[in-house]
């Protein structure tokens, strides 16, 4: 039972980051507006309650060693997310680097 | 306070005049909104803060006195982002507020603390207590940062949209403190229903807080210059790394140097004040317990206050500012290369104090299986009662030799080392649990990130006093007893009314039925005697062996350092450093790992598994350098 459902989300994960493009594919100083995020119920709910909600403004502010973990900032907050997240984290519409 | 801490959780106290339980008004909100610090301003308690979210992981019970004379209850929660709990202390909030927590009524009413530098997000959670129904109070706090970044908020305008009143705050400065005294004097009505969305999603809800927000002309202040600034240098590609790197390397260098120099002079001061005392005392057995055994053994681990006191002052000043968080998300690379839960981190970090509060601090760990691993491997993290025992060893077999200039000398290099040794040890032990006995999906890396702070004095000076508290209390009972018990077990058997040469005495007995066992590592039976009192706690050994050279009329004059020269070669010396790395020799962890598991299962194995793990490590390190 669990498997299967893990195959029906890896399935999603996948589908969804082909048709989409994700978070992780923005390069440092970029903004977009938030997509759906196709991860576990638990996972999308905590980001969004910090603020990751889709229809949100998101920046990639900073980049850690390496360019993972990245920093974002949605309005107030700045979060350090993975890249195993951001590509699960659609974005909608690409606008110019404001700097 | 800390016995609150420690003796189940805490309820709120009776009226004596009354007879009934005292008005109770809960504080709530998001993880580093601030909550302790005002929670600290209302009560006068000292509750430990930090730039740093989910330093609150149980609920804290304060009074403040009311206008009529009377008594209120200050409940202080552990932060959270929505009132659906996903791991053990956001529930003991949600608890709280609904009444369910035992020992505690539910509370009368409701003070919900929102960080104004980031208003949408908390309006969220704001709303979803007062839909409680319980008189709230919304208190928008950091008021002094928002104004400084050009932020603006009306308050009157977001209080009639709220139904509840609003104040805007700083519980740095004590802005608005007065405001929330008076709430807390003056019953008010609960809340009417909020227009809240009906389809009750993430979406919904934003929707509702921006127009909310706009409503009040709330202008979100900028991103402040100065964490943008610091961050472009600390996250820097290059940079970056090479400043967490001396940043580490300077907290070694700066703990082992300087603490050194200062536990020094407090060594000196503590030897002329014994032999002060000493010449006063008649020549007899209360002298020989007063100063051979109580005053030697104890102040050879009193020394050790000003090394452990710098080390927390540093790694304090890292943690207030913001720091820590930014060498988090450095070091998270690393971390997931050996697959190790990002969450965890946190509480391992908050291991070099004491294994104690960093097993507590697991509660935030929402998968169970993650958080037994955690609990499992915090104490290979190098706490700050391994200090003393690595310090003592160090100094005494290693010369002070210089490796990369000022940044770095070999003793401070060799203390680095250990650290890492521990560290590495906890990585291997989280693998070994993940891949077998307890699997599971790591759980993601989700980090907020502070600004960038001031460290405030009052934060700072809080921990010192709070750290000097635990040790000298460790130092005067359980050292102390300690110290005692060896003394007892070294005067006798008395021959003739006087005590046996050292090696007819009872601990010498003692010492030499577990020869046998720790020969191999190169330890003798005085070194024996000192890993079995370092059980009950690991700076033990020092007081140990600080009590049995006292005694011993050959190493008398000696100091414990050159004494110690004279009992161990340096692979004996580098096998101990080694097996007090490993070893769970700790009281205190067993206890609190026993109530955080609900078993003797854990505690037990966890033992079995460090004791074994060290004395292999000791018994490898002995055979290669002897």
């Amino acid at each position: 039972m669990k498997s299967e459902l893990k195959m029906i989300f890896n399935f999603i994960k996948r589908t969804s980051t082909t048709t989409h493009t994700s978070l992780a594919d923005l390069r440092q100083g970029e903004r977009a507006i938030l997509g759906e995020l196709t991860l576990e119920p638990a996972t999308a709910e905590h980001l969004m309650n910090l603020g990751l909600v889709p229809g949100v403004e998101v920046l990639v502010a900073h980049s850690g060693p390496g360019g993972d973990p990245r920093i974002y900032r949605v309005e107030g907050t700045e979060l350090a997310l993975r890249r195993e997240l951001t590509s699960c984290i659609a974005i909608e519409q690409l606008s110019a680097a404001a700097d | 306070m800390s016995a609150q801490c420690h003796s189940g959780p805490p309820t709120v106290p009776v009226d004596p005049s009354t007879g009934t339980t005292l008005r109770t008004v809960a504080l709530v909100g998001p993880p580093n909104s601030g909550k302790t610090t005002l929670f600290n301003r209302l009560t006068g308690l000292r509750q430990k803060v930090a730039n740093f979210p989910g330093v609150t992981v149980e609920h804290h019970i304060g009074t403040v006195r009311g206008e009529d004379g009377s008594e209120i209850a200050i409940v202080d929660l552990p932060g959270v982002y929505s009132l659906n709990p996903v791991s053990e202390d956001e529930r003991v909030t949600v608890d709280v507020l609904k009444g369910k927590m035992p020992g505690i009524g539910q509370p009368e009413a409701v003070v919900v603390v929102a960080d104004v530098t980031n208003l949408s997000r908390h309006l969220i959670l704001a709303a979803r207590v007062i839909e409680l129904g319980l008189p709230t109070l919304v208190v928008l706090n950091m008021a002094d940062e928002m104004r400084k970044q050009g932020g603006s908020i009306e308050v009157l305008s977001l209080a009639q949209q709220l139904g509840t009143p609003v104040v805007l705050t700083s519980a740095v400065t004590g802005e608005g403190v007065d405001a929330i005294l008076n709430f807390l004097n003056t019953p008010v009505a609960p809340p009417e229903p909020l227009g809240l969305p009906v389809l009750q999603s993430a979406r919904g809800y934003r929707d509702w807080a921006v127009m909310v927000g706009t409503k009040s002309k709330y202008q979100r202040p900028a991103t402040p210059v100065w964490t943008q600034r610091l961050d472009r240098l600390f996250l820097h590609r290059i940079w970056g790394p090479v400043i967490f790197a001396v940043t580490v390397l300077l907290v070694f260098q700066v703990t082992f140097v300087l603490g050194q120099g200062l536990s020094g002079l407090l060594q000196q001061g503590l030897q002329t004040t014994g032999e002060a005392i000493s010449t006063r005392l008649p020549d007899g057995m209360v002298r020989s317990l007063l100063i051979n055994g109580i005053w030697n053994g104890v102040s050879s681990v009193l020394v050790f206050l000003p090394q452990i006191l710098l080390l927390f002052l540093v790694i304090g000043i890292l943690e207030d500012s913001g720091y820590l968080a930014r060498a988090a998300v450095i070091a998270d690379r690393t971390m997931s290369r050996v697959g190790l839960n990002g969450k965890s981190f946190i509480p391992l970090l908050s291991a070099y104090a004491c294994a104690v509060p960093a097993i507590m601090a697991t509660r935030t760990i929402a998968s169970k299986r993650d958080r037994i691993a955690t609990i499992l491997i915090a104490p290979f993290m190098t706490c700050s009662a391994r200090l003393p025992v690595y310090t003592m060893f160090i100094a005494a077999f290693l010369p002070n030799k210089a490796i990369l200039g000022p940044f770095l000398g070999l003793r401070a290099a060799a203390m680095l080392g250990l650290y890492v040794l521990g560290f590495l040890m906890a990585v291997i032990t989280a693998r070994l649990l993940k891949s077998t006995v307890l699997k599971s999906e790591t759980a993601p890396f989700i980090m907020e990130m502070p600004p960038y702070r001031w460290p405030t004095a009052a934060s700072l000076g809080l921990r010192l006093v709070d750290r000097s508290k635990i040790f000298l209390v460790r130092a005067g009972t359980i050292i102390l007893t300690v110290a005692v018990i060896l003394w007892v077990l070294t005067n006798f058997p008395m021959h003739n009314g006087k005590p046996p040469a050292i090696e007819n005495s009872i601990v010498a007995g003692i010492g030499h039925t577990i020869e046998p066992v720790i020969r191999p590592l190169g330890f003798n039976w005085k070194i024996g005697v000192g890993i079995v009192t370092s059980i009950a706690a690991r700076e033990g050994i020092i007081a140990t062996l600080g009590t049995l050279y006292g005694v011993d009329p050959e190493s008398h004059a000696m100091d414990l350092q050159a004494a110690l020269r004279n009992e161990l070669t340096l692979g004996g010396a580098v096998a101990l450093l080694v097996f007090f790395a490993f070893a769970l020799q700790c009281a205190s962890t067993i206890a609190v790992v026993r109530r955080e598991t609900n078993s003797w299962k854990w505690p037990a194995v966890q033992f079995a598994y460090m004791t074994i793990v060290a004395y292999v490590a000791a018994l490898v390190a002995h055979q290669l350098i002897r």
